[in-house]
């Protein structure tokens, strides 16, 4: 790919409202994932393996944590001379300013920034989903299409396809329709929220969107149903790898659950596709002489003294002696004290779950989620459950 | 605050008995501890106490010693003022290699020149600690002392090569030999020197004037009667790596959880460089007890009292006793190791069987398939 002829422009202003307790401070592209990153991580690093090496990051709720985490990109190898990551938060102009509206509108505030790099292509996407893809190939098919948009597909399970944004394609892949949140799907082929762009159409598109009142500025609601309206060429990319859209506590438990799989469609260990992300810095982790793990992903820093089964631990987490974990997700720094059980749950960063505490159980529908920094203590104490 | 002392690494002519550990790489460069190599214990704990320059006298096959350091940004040592010197030797022609440490100094003496900082401490590599330079620093000014020399009191030092020392009762060195020796004391020398630069710069011109280059033997020891020489006790872990008994003891050590806490941890974290390897993944059947693994590794067998450096792989049926695996080593279906160093991308056959013995381990050579 030539310098700057394709720019990315990375959604991450996600509140993360399904995700309860573990967005409270943080947005959801920071949510930890898969025992050694965030959300964000997957697509930064598709960014950089495919070859995209400006990419702007917008961003907006609660910003601290991702912006620490961001930093100046070189964990990603994005601190560039010319180019790199940056981030773009929303900010006050002489006459007004506001917060992002909408994705498209979140993109339209910042033409400026896109027009200094003068691409010829605009990849827009989000920090919200996991998954792998070389947008290079998405790229290529854009232009062998001499497309206007390309829009990246994925099939779902047709029960699912109303939560959706639908697209009706024909055989060479030109989408005809495009329908957000159907009732009746009339394909089960779901929009990524990953689109490439004509610079010039998206520009013009934005433009016309911001003077448009009653818009909502969406690319999902009014851009895309917009210029297929104006018989723009707008064409689908399918996608037949792995991707999830992470956004609620039983997506998130479930996408960690699969990376435990025999030979998970996930692959992390895949050195042809490396994910960056900032290193924590820590020792190797410890198994203890009483130690037992079986089918986990278990990170640096963490001490184990008790039985672990098909469980995803983050770095600097500690399982004390007798201790049990399974079928669960355990964030950075969590400390599960001697004795205690954790089943079909995911216990937040630096959260002490205490001796002779249970969290979750087997048999429950939902998973039992523990907040960052909380400290959960035995409702009885100690003593009186295990007389002497 | 940043400490008014610059680091100086010494590499050169670093006393090592590593066969075929240091056969393509310096002895700074021998990984340790899962994921570390030597050199980033001294550098991590240089960074930790406030040192802001560091330089390290490279000598010798010193291809990994680049690769590793790059531009030092692991270390946070990538800065517009000061950070990371990694100095080659700068000689005329190539007897000036045989030549000692005190030459070399010499060579690169505008490195000394430009520093704006008072004082030096002169480490080698090997010495695996975790250690506040600047209460070495304090203790130096506080005693008036001309040079002070970081040492252990260390009772059951048997592997590593040591010097010894014996103290006046009020700390002063009064004899230091060689690594060899009967000097009757369990004081060992930890090979680190602080003093003040303009003295450092003074014995290295006086010295090479006497046909002398050798910074410890001859600056130091044979100048015990004149200069204060006085030791700073370090009372943390110690490891001396310079010995293959000693590599594989030392890193048996960390099993013990009371010594891998105070290592990595205290006073300050050890910093290495980033590989971006995903967590480790255990997966059915899998069997690891009393074990540091390092992440990368892939593990269906069993694998019991060893270190696993990143991406180890150890397949079904596969044993690991006792062993140290360096960096993507595999271990094929129902393969047994025990008592084994295996370097870097070593490969055991599917039901090979290796062993060594625990006072001297099996040593596999980098990328053998065995």
């Amino acid at each position: 790919m030539r310098r700057n002829e394709c720019i990315a422009m990375l959604l991450a202003g996600g509140e993360g409202r399904r995700l309860g307790v573990l967005t409270k401070d943080l947005a959801k592209p920071a949510v930890h994932f898969g025992g050694k990153y965030r959300i964000i991580d997957f697509t930064l690093s598709n960014c950089v393996n495919s070859g995209i090496e400006t990419v702007g990051v917008l961003t907006q709720y609660q910003p601290l944590v991702l912006n620490r985490h961001l930093g100046i990109g070189s964990p990603w190898g994005l601190d560039r001379r010319d180019g790199g990551m940056h981030v773009l938060p929303p900010y006050v102009r002489q006459k007004g300013g506001s917060w992002y509206k909408g994705t498209a509108n979140a993109i339209f505030q910042n033409i400026g920034f896109i027009e200094r790099y003068d691409p010829e292509y605009v990849l827009i996407i989000s920090g919200d989903h996991i998954y792998k893809m070389n947008y290079e190939l998405l790229l290529e098919a854009h232009k062998a299409n001499r497309a206007d948009a390309t829009i990246a597909v994925i099939s779902v399970p047709w029960a699912d396809a109303s939560r959706f944004g639908i697209l009706n394609v024909d055989e060479d892949g030109k989408v005809l329709e495009f329908e957000e949140k159907p009732k009746q799907p009339k394909s089960n082929l779901a929009s990524m929220g990953v689109y490439m762009f004509s610079w010039p159409v998206l520009r013009d598109a934005l433009l016309r969107d911001d003077e448009d009142k009653m818009s909502s500025n969406d690319f999902g609601k009014d851009i895309i149903p917009k210029l297929l309206g104006e018989e723009a060429r707008l064409f689908s990319y399918r996608f037949d790898g792995y991707w999830k859209d992470v956004g609620t506590i039983e997506s998130l438990w479930e996408a960690n659950m699969d990376l435990l799989e025999d030979s998970p469609a996930l692959d992390l260990n895949d050195r042809s596709w490396r994910i960056y992300s900032v290193s924590p810095n820590q020792p190797a982790q410890y198994l203890s002489p009483e130690a037992s793990v079986t089918n986990s992903l278990i990170n640096e820093g963490c001490v184990v003294e008790g039985r672990i089964n098909r469980s995803v631990l983050f770095h600097g987490v500690k399982a004390g002696k007798g201790s049990f974990i399974e079928d669960s997700v355990i964030m950075p720094g969590a400390v599960i004290e001697p004795g205690a059980r954790i089943v079909r749950a995911i216990v937040g960063e630096n959260a002490i779950v205490g001796s002779g505490c249970q969290v979750g159980s087997v048999d429950s529908e939902h998973i039992a989620v523990v907040a960052s920094y909380d400290h959960i203590v035995p409702e009885i104490p100690l003593e009186e459950a295990n007389p002497l | 605050m940043k400490l008014p002392l610059m680091g100086i690494i010494n590499l050169i002519h670093e006393t090592e008995e590593m066969g075929a550990l240091t056969a393509g790489r310096c002895l700074a460069t021998v990984p340790f501890g899962g994921r570390y190599r030597l050199i980033d214990f001294v550098l991590s704990s240089m960074v930790n106490s406030g040192i802001s320059n560091v330089s390290v006298f490279a000598h010798t096959k010193f291809r990994s010693l680049m690769d590793h350091l790059g531009s030092g940004s692991n270390w946070d040592l990538h800065r517009k003022q000061k950070g990371l010197f990694v100095l080659p030797p700068a000689m005329e022609n190539q007897t000036d290699f045989g030549k000692g440490d005190l030459y070399h100094f010499w060579r690169h003496r505008d490195y000394f020149r430009r520093s704006e900082h008072d004082y030096v401490v002169i480490t080698r590599s090997h010495m695996v600690c975790n250690i506040d330079f600047s209460l070495v620093l304090e203790q130096h000014r506080e005693r008036g002392a001309d040079v002070t020399v970081v040492c252990k009191r260390w009772p059951n030092a048997t592997t590593g090569l040591t010097r010894k020392a014996r103290l006046d009762p009020d700390g002063r060195i009064a004899e230091m030999q060689d690594h060899f020796g009967r000097l009757a004391s369990d004081i060992v020398s930890m090979e680190m020197y602080v003093l003040r630069k303009e003295l450092l710069v003074d014995l290295v011109e006086t010295s090479l004037a006497q046909g002398k280059d050798h910074f410890v033997r001859h600056a130091v020891l044979s100048r015990l009667g004149e200069l204060r020489v006085e030791a700073y006790m370090h009372e943390g872990y110690l490891g001396v790596v310079n010995s293959i008994p000693a590599y594989y003891r030392h890193n048996m050590e960390l099993l013990d959880q009371k010594v891998w806490r105070e290592l990595f941890f205290e006073p300050g974290p050890v910093f290495t460089k980033v590989k971006d390897e995903p967590p480790t993944r255990y997966r059915d059947g899998s069997t690891v007890v009393q074990s540091l693994v390092a992440n990368g590794c892939e593990i269906e067998g069993e694998v019991r009292n060893s270190i696993l450096f990143r991406g180890v792989k150890v397949r079904k049926g596969a044993v690991v006793r006792n062993s140290i695996v360096m960096q993507n080593g595999v271990v094929r279906e129902d393969g047994t190791i025990e008592n084994c160093i295996l370097d870097k991308e070593v490969e055991i056959r599917k039901q090979q069987q290796l062993k060594g013995s625990a006072d001297m381990p099996f040593l596999a050579v980098k990328r053998n398939v065995i």
